[in-house]
C-alpha cells in the first residue's frame, strides 16, 4: 500500500512544507489554489463518481465564504455597524448578522448552511428523477438567483463590492506572515483530510454504488436500493466541501464578492476537475493547482493573450485527453507494465532456446 | 395453492395509449411461466407494472398478500420481486465480481453500505453463483468486456444471488448462441425449483422446448393460458399470432 501510494504521500509531503521553499504571495497564492482544490475534490465524487454536473458549485462555494467572511466582518468592524451597512443608510444590525458575532456559529454554518441548501434541492431534483441537462440547468439557475439576491440587497450583502477590508481573525492580524502560514497549513490539513476521507468512500462497498448509478441508476434501483438517498448524501457531501472551501478561501485572500460564485467560476470549477481528470481524486486536486497555477502564470506573462492560453489549455484537454492529466499518468503506467510483459516473455524465450543448446 | 404473484385487471394508460387494458396473471410458486404474444401486446409493460417501473392507472398488482401496486421499485425487489430488462443491464464500468456485490441480498440503507465489509459467507456466495453462471474465471474483468451472452448471464447472476420469490425474465436468450441458449433453459428450470419465473420471449422453438405453461397476450389483454399444445389449437391465436408466424416462415 504505502509502497504503491509513496507518490501521494510525497505530493501531500511537498505541500506542509510550502512555507519553507514558497514566497509569502506565492504561498498565499498555493494556499487558494488549495480551497479551489476542496471543491474539486467535491465535483470529483459527484461528477466523475456519480456523473451528476452540477454547475452550480460556485453557490455552496459563495455560501461557505460569506458565512465566515460575516463573521470578520464584524470582528473588523468592532462592535460598530459594518461599513457599507451605514454607507447604505441602515442604522441596525439585521438580525441575521447578530449570531455570527459567535466564531462557532460562523465556522459551523459555513458547513450547515451549504448542506442545507444542497439538500433541499437535490431531494427535489432527485427524487423527481431530473437528471442530466436538466438538473445541470437547474443548478445554474440556482447560481443566477443567489447573484442576483446578493447583488441586490446590497444594504445586507455589500452588493457587488461584496465583503472585505477585514482585520482580525480570532484576534489574530490576518495580514501577519505566521497567521497566514498557519491558516496556509490548516487549509493542508483539511484538503487531505478530505482527500483521505473521499478515498476510503469510493473504495469502500459505497463507492461502487455511485460508478454503479453513474452506469446504469436502473438497475440499481432494481437491486433493492434507493439511488435518491446516495445521490443526495454525495451532492451534500461536494457542498460541505465547496463551504469549508470558501471559508479557508476568505481568510486567505481577504475577499468574497458575487461575481466568485457566479456562472462563469462555477463552471470554471468544473473545468479544473476535467482538467485533472475527473474520476481520479487526486487528479482532480492537481488539476485545479495546474489550472489555476497556468492562469496566474499566464496572466503575469501574456497580460494581454492570457485568456487565449488557458482556453487552448482546455480545448487541448477536452480534445485529446479525455481522461484528464490522471489519465495520461495511467495509460503511461498501463503501457510500461504491458512492455514489462512483453519484456519478460522475450527473455523467457531466449532462456528457452538457450537451454536447449 | 396460493398464487405468489395475482395481477388484477391491470391497465395502463401512456397518455390516452392503452398499453394494457385490464390484464390478469396468476403465477403459482415453482412455475415458470412464459409470456408470449406479437409486438406491443403488453408483455413488457405487464412486467414493468409488476417490478414498478411503470405505473398502473388502474388494477391491483398482489405479490402474497402484499398490495404492490403503487410501492418504490426499490421495496418491491426487497420484497423478493427480481426483473432482468431486455438489453443486459449491468455496470460496465465495475468488475464482474463488483457487480455481484452490489447485487448480494443486504441492507442497502447509506450507512449500512458505508460499513459494509465482504464476509466469507458472501464471498462464498459469489463463487458458487459465478461458477453456475460459468463467469468464475472473468471475476476481475470489467464488465464491459465480457460478450453479449455473458452480459445476460451476468445479469440473471445478479437476480439469483438475491434469492427472488419471483423472478421476471424479459427476452434472456436475445443474442446467445445456440448453446448458449441451451443452457439458459436449463438454467431457468434449475432456477425454478426456488422460485417462480416469468419469461417474456419471442423464440417460439425456445418457448416449445421449456415451457410448461404459456400465457397468450394481445392488444393489452390476456388471450388463453395453456401448454404449447393447447395454445396451438387455440383457433384466436393461430389466428393473430402462431399462423402469421407460420405462414411467414
Amino acid at each position: 500500500m504505502i509502497k504503491k501510494n509513496w507518490m501521494y504521500w510525497l505530493f501531500f509531503l511537498a505541500l506542509f512544507l510550502a512555507p519553507f521553499y514558497l514566497t509569502e504571495f506565492r504561498l498565499s497564492l498555493l494556499g487558494k489554489f488549495l480551497c479551489f482544490a476542496m471543491i474539486a475534490i467535491g465535483i470529483s465524487l459527484i461528477w466523475g463518481y456519480t456523473g451528476i454536473l452540477s454547475l452550480g458549485h460556485g453557490v455552496y462555494f459563495g455560501l461557505g465564504a460569506y458565512c465566515m467572511a460575516m463573521y470578520l466582518k464584524l470582528e473588523a468592524s468592532g462592535g460598530r455597524l459594518p461599513d457599507f451597512m451605514e454607507w447604505s443608510g441602515v442604522n441596525k444590525l439585521p438580525w441575521f448578522w447578530k449570531p455570527f458575532e459567535q466564531p462557532v456559529i460562523a465556522i459551523s454554518s459555513a458547513i450547515i448552511v451549504p448542506v442545507l441548501l444542497a439538500m433541499f434541492l437535490s431531494y427535489f431534483t432527485f427524487r423527481n428523477r431530473i437528471k442530466g441537462v436538466y438538473f445541470s440547468l437547474l443548478s445554474q439557475a440556482i447560481v443566477v438567483v443567489f447573484v442576483t439576491l446578493f447583488i441586490g440587497k446590497q444594504e445586507w450583502t455589500g452588493g457587488t463590492n461584496g465583503l472585505t477590508n477585514f482585520s482580525t481573525v480570532f484576534g489574530f492580524s490576518l495580514s501577519s506572515p505566521l497567521t497566514q502560514i498557519v491558516l496556509y497549513l490548516l487549509t493542508v490539513v483539511l484538503l487531505l483530510s478530505m482527500f483521505l476521507f473521499s478515498r476510503w468512500l469510493t473504495r469502500s462497498r459505497f463507492g461502487r454504488v455511485l460508478v454503479a448509478i453513474r452506469d446504469s441508476e436502473n438497475r440499481v434501483r432494481f437491486l433493492g436500493f434507493n439511488p435518491t438517498t446516495y445521490k443526495v448524501f454525495v451532492y451534500s457531501l461536494s457542498a460541505a466541501f465547496a463551504g469549508i472551501a470558501g471559508a479557508m478561501f476568505v481568510l486567505q485572500v481577504g475577499l468574497i464578492s458575487p461575481a466568485m460564485m457566479g456562472i462563469i467560476p462555477s463552471i470554471e470549477m468544473v473545468l479544473w476537475v476535467a482538467v485533472g481528470g475527473r474520476s481520479s481524486l487526486i487528479g482532480a486536486i492537481i488539476g485545479a493547482i495546474v489550472t489555476n497555477g497556468a492562469k496566474s502564470f499566464f496572466s503575469e506573462n501574456y497580460p494581454d493573450i492570457w485568456l487565449l492560453f488557458l482556453g487552448g489549455l482546455f480545448i487541448a484537454v477536452v480534445l485529446f485527453l479525455p481522461n484528464g492529466l490522471a489519465g495520461v499518468y495511467q495509460s503511461v503506467k498501463q503501457r510500461k507494465k504491458q512492455g514489462e510483459v512483453r519484456a519478460n516473455e522475450a527473455s523467457s524465450h531466449v532462456l528457452q532456446r538457450v537451454s536447449r543448446f | 395453492m396460493k398464487p405468489v404473484l395475482m395481477c388484477c385487471s391491470v391497465s395502463v394508460d401512456f397518455d390516452g395509449f392503452y398499453a394494457l387494458q385490464g390484464a390478469d396473471l396468476k403465477v403459482y410458486p415453482h412455475e415458470v411461466r412464459f409470456l408470449i404474444g406479437p409486438n406491443g401486446a403488453g408483455k413488457t409493460t405487464l412486467l414493468d407494472v409488476i417490478c414498478g417501473k411503470t405505473r398502473a392507472s388502474s388494477g391491483k398488482v398482489l405479490f402474497y398478500s402484499h398490495d404492490i401496486t403503487d410501492m418504490p421499485e426499490h421495496k418491491i425487489v426487497q420484497l423478493g420481486i427480481s426483473r432482468k430488462f431486455q438489453s443486459p443491464s449491468i455496470f460496465h464500468q465495475l468488475t464482474v465480481w463488483e457487480n455481484m456485490e452490489l447485487a448480494l441480498k443486504q441492507d442497502r440503507g447509506l450507512f449500512a453500505v458505508l460499513r459494509a465489509k465482504m464476509s466469507e459467507a458472501d464471498r462464498d456466495m459469489i463463487i458458487t453463483l459465478l461458477q453456475r453462471i460459468e463467469l468464475l474465471d472473468y471475476a476481475d474483468q470489467k464488465a464491459c468486456s465480457l460478450s453479449h451472452g455473458q452480459k445476460q448471464w451476468l445479469e440473471i447472476g445478479m437476480q439469483l444471488i438475491q434469492f427472488p420469490q419471483l423472478l421476471l425474465l424479459d427476452e434472456p436468450i436475445a443474442g446467445m448462441s445456440a448453446a448458449e441458449r441451451e443452457r439458459t433453459g436449463e438454467l431457468i428450470h434449475e432456477i425454478a425449483r426456488d422460485c417462480a419465473v416469468v419469461i417474456v420471449e419471442h423464440d417460439m422453438d425456445f418457448v416449445r422446448r421449456f415451457s410448461k405453461q404459456v400465457t397468450v397476450m394481445h392488444e393489452g389483454k390476456v388471450l388463453c393460458e395453456g401448454t404449447m399444445e393447447d395454445i396451438q389449437q387455440n383457433e384466436k391465436v393461430v389466428e393473430i399470432y402462431l399462423g402469421r408466424e407460420e405462414k411467414a416462415c
